[in-house]
């Protein structure tokens, strides 16, 4: 999100998911959309069958909407800069770019122009693998017209460059003139049901709700007041710097509240030493997961439909959940957790009900500052939304930026962190499938799901099993640098030949044992996408 | 202005929508028209005819939901010619299915039934012959019984014009038509994603709800609004609730953004980790380092928390401390937790898997 946010002075999703179906062009990069966000897949699906909408789709695997698309173009893991600066460069070169939307609401054109300029198709056919007559055509659709949404995933964001990669598609898509416009702009798919809200809460060492600095003064002081408490000043750390820091000893005390790290974290065996070494491990969830077994209390909490509350959609929309059922046993909502424990160390946190929150949160957090579950009662609202009359935004930075103007970013490719090798000779990306959902904890134990998807498979293409003498459905090893796994083969021609696919679903075949830790220098986030492995049956 | 075209429903004057259909005009002003295979956002298909009106100086009677409205049109609804037009069809699909509403999970939600109950049928007048089909049970999620299929094809719409899954089709002609996936293969074998979207949308008790056989009859479910706990989407749905358990998940088009009712397989058939007996019901905890977890009361898991927090934020400072919010709870619950840390431990260490 850091990406965004230097492009435009906000990190969230441009536009709204409606408007995704009355477009006229989807630009689908690092988005298996139809297996992560099936109802958003369905929307792509309806714009390109009934409402006449190009799609361009840039993946190196074949995901089914490639099925759909006009345009696919399968780029080498891991070189997406260039393959976007490939896109810019032929709209440059070839004066299909909104001039006067450069001009009038933008800056540092000059800089990308400079650096984009040796991203020729053929230079950049040489890095991707992509055909340079490909890349032409596409960067002529995307330039030629009206409006055009581009959408984004994990997949773009998973690299050591994942920050230069979105900063890139926020370069393409203003080079168009497509932000702040009804069915345009730069729209990041979140993963989980609440990653903008918990962002949007401050659930981030650097910012308070409504990402307000917390080394601004005047936001500390101001949240001092509001709570009644002295603050500290100094940024704290991110997720992998929590865990680096237990496991050097510097962090004693570690609060994990609905959270596995044990499975979603790369470089596993870390992981667990880290939280071992921790000197007190609190884990609030609804299972006993992998990491909860390894705390020192361990609480339950109430699931979603247990509880009243609001999530806030990937649009910023913010919707209300609902108690439907009681509880198993004496689990508890967390919020009401959290304020036990508080009371108990001394600071009164009295909230009778979830509404009662949002009351305070609605006075502290500006783009929240109208929404009320009165108003949520019948439609969500989408931030910002700072007035009691004000009726939500459907898409940012119209006539202005949250920045100001758009910056562009000039920035060069870098390859990814660790590359096929000898003793490693092939790719290897992870992901979801459409029947389980992150660490498996709640569709593992679904009928339904298991059924569909009962274990974990190592897509391979055909060619690659044949040289390696591997046969559908074998067991085969998959090991990294960092550890080894086995799992079924599964051939396709869905992976590219030299790369596999591994979902993380599943804890008997823990993925990110495997993967490489290594992470974006900004965004913090570790390069799950690509990482070299060797295949060999089992 | 949107130009408005004046035409009279059973003796009514009122005023449509140019490009609108009969039926549409009809609904929007209170007048009721039955339907079967008519399904709002999909392609008008007019395969069912339950819908016919007796328009003045039409050769015949004409299906409402596929007929624009024109200036000066007049309309009737109620007539004895529609009526025996709507009675005919009707005993002719009660006729030719297994519509035994004894053991039928739509009991009571049934577009047929209901329809035979309007029409005051007391029996067809055609003898009941349904084709046999062996119902489909081969999966734990959708079932299938094509005996009670009246080929209104509105799966086949929602398959392929609302999700665009591209799935199901019309296989075979004549009394030997029926709906399914390619080479009459059950869902399981077949590409189908399991959206449950056809259940939805399915008139009748032919595509229904497995999960929720004999789980509660509609008339007994309490449905609750809620937004789905998978993925960033926040598709809002309603969850069925019967003796106080979750007994299945329904689309709801009312609620338009941002699903509009179209939901996955995820938000329709995962949700059974609520009522698993592992959920965690008590709070445990280790008394000592290497030892096993044990169950504890509240009180003594919420000391030992203040006791063990307070001391090493004594002993080592705030910043010794760190927590991992979640992007799975609630904005509340993440708002209270980054504000705990912050106001009460004393530390910016929050973070959650934003990044994961």
């Amino acid at each position: 999100m850091a990406g965004l946010a230097a492009a435009f002075g906000s990190g969230a999703m441009t536009n709204s998911i409606d408007e995704i179906e009355f477009t006229d062009l989807i630009l689908a990069t690092g988005t298996n959309t139809t297996e992560n966000h099936p109802v958003i897949g369905m929307k792509i699906k309806r714009a390109v069958r009934q409402h006449g909408a190009k799609l361009i789709v840039i993946d190196p695997r074949e995901i089914d909407l490639v099925k759909y698309a006009d345009l696919w173009l399968r780029q080498a893991p891991g070189t997406d800069v260039a393959v976007l600066n490939g896109l810019m460069n032929v709209m440059i070169a070839e004066n299909i770019y909104d001039k006067d939307y450069v001009e009038s609401r933008t800056e540092n054109f000059e800089a990308l122009k400079k650096t984009v300029e040796k991203y020729t198709p053929d230079y950049v056919e040489k890095i991707s693998g992509i055909p340079a007559e490909d890349l032409r055509t596409a960067a002529r659709m995307f330039g030629r017209a009206n409006r055009a949404s581009i959408l984004y995933a994990m997949g773009m964001t998973q690299h050591i460059t994942g920050t230069d990669n979105v900063k890139s598609v926020a370069n393409l898509s203003m080079l168009g003139g497509n932000v702040g416009i009804e069915g345009g702009g730069v729209n990041p798919l979140r993963g989980q049901n609440n990653v903008q809200g918990a962002c949007d809460m401050g659930a981030l060492p650097n910012v308070y709700p409504a990402y307000q600095q917390v080394a601004s003064d005047e936001a500390r002081v101001k949240f001092e007041k509001a709570w009644g408490a002295k603050l500290s000043a100094r940024p704290g750390l991110t997720i992998m710097e929590i865990m680096e820091g237990a496991h050097k000893g510097s962090i004693k005390g570690l609060y994990i509240m609905g959270e596995n790290p044990m499975i979603s974290d790369p470089d596993l065996s870390h992981v667990e030493a880290s939280l071992k070494h921790v000197d007190f491990l609190v884990v609030q969830d609804i299972f006993l997961t992998e990491t909860a077994r390894l705390a020192d209390v361990v609480l339950p909490s109430a699931c979603f439909a247990e509880k009243d509350g609001t999530f806030s959609n990937t649009e910023r929309r913010v919707q209300r959940i609902r108690k439907a059922v009681t509880p198993p046993g004496e689990a508890r909502s967390d919020w009401e957790i959290i304020a036990a424990i508080s009371n108990r160390m001394g600071y009164a946190m009295n909230y009778s009900s979830a509404q009662e929150i949002m009351e305070e949160i609605s006075r502290v957090t500006p783009s929240y500052g109208g929404i009320t579950y009165k108003r949520l009662e019948k439609n969500g609202l989408q931030w910002p939304c700072p007035t009691p009359d004000h009726k939500g935004t459907k898409f940012l930075h119209k006539d202005r930026f949250t920045r100001g103007l758009g910056l562009f970013h000039a920035v060069e490719f870098i390859p990814p962190a660790e590359l096929p090798d000898k003793a490693y000779p092939m790719y290897m990306t992870t992901g979801r499938v459409l029947y389980h959902y992150h660490t498996g904890t709640m569709t593992r134990l679904s009928a339904g799901a298991m059924e569909r998807c009962p274990e974990s498979l190592v897509e391979i293409n055909p060619l690659d099993a044949d040289k390696l003498g591997i046969e559908e459905g074998q067991m085969v090893k998959v090991s990294s640098r960092r550890g080894e796994v086995t799992a079924k083969a599964q051939l396709t021609e869905k992976s590219a030949a030299g790369s596999i696919f591994m979902n993380f679903h599943f804890h008997e075949t823990a993925v990110n044992l495997l993967t490489n830790p290594a992470m974006d220098p900004i965004g913090k986030i570790p390069e799950y996408k690509v990482c070299a492995v060797k295949v060999e049956a089992a | 202005m949107e130009k408005k075209i004046p035409i009279t429903i059973d003796g009514r004057e009122v005023e449509a929508a140019a490009g609108q259909m009969i039926l549409e005009a009809a609904r929007e002003n209170g007048i009721f028209i039955p339907t079967l295979c008519h399904y709002p956002g999909t392609t008008k298909v007019g395969a069912c005819r339950v819908c016919v009106v007796d328009v003045e100086g039409a050769r015949s009677l004409v299906a409402s939901c596929c007929m624009p409205v024109s200036p000066g049109m007049v309309v009737r609804t109620d007539t004895k010619k529609v009526r025996d037009a709507q009675r005919l069809i009707v005993e002719l699909l009660w006729a030719s299915g297994d519509h035994n509403c004894l053991t039928c999970e739509q009991n009571g939600n049934c577009d047929l039934q209901n329809l035979v109950y309007w029409l005051e049928l007391e029996t067809p007048r055609f003898s009941i012959q349904f084709p046999k089909y062996k119902p489909e049970t081969t999966n734990t999620m959708i079932s299938r019984d094509l005996n009670k299929c009246i080929l209104c094809g509105r799966c086949i719409r929602a398959c392929n014009e609302i999700q665009v899954n591209e799935v199901l089709d019309f296989s075979k002609r004549g009394s030997r038509a029926k709906v399914g996936p390619a080479f009459d293969a059950d869902y399981i074998d077949s590409e189908c994603f399991f959206c449950g979207e056809c259940a939805d949308v399915c008139p009748v008790g032919a595509i229904t709800f497995r999960q929720s056989r004999f789980k509660g009859r509609p008339w007994e479910m309490q449905k609750v609004k809620t937004t789905c706990t998978y993925c960033g989407v926040g598709c809002q749905m309603d969850l069925n609730i019967n003796n106080g358990k979750i007994v299945k998940v329904t689309g709801n088009r009312d609620y338009a953004q941002p699903n509009g009712g179209s939901l996955c397989i995820k938000g329709r058939f995962g949700l059974d980790f609520v009522n698993n007996p592992d959920r965690l019901k008590k709070p445990l905890i280790r008394k000592e380092k290497g030892g096993e977890l044990t169950e504890a009361s509240w009180d003594e898991a919420l000391e030992l928390i203040a006791k063990k927090f307070g001391e090493i934020k004594k002993k080592d400072g705030a910043d010794s401390i760190a927590g991992l919010s979640s992007a799975r709870c609630t904005n509340e619950e993440n708002y209270l937790f980054q504000k705990f840390m912050r106001a009460v431990v004393g530390t910016n260490n929050v973070d959650h898997c934003a990044r994961l």
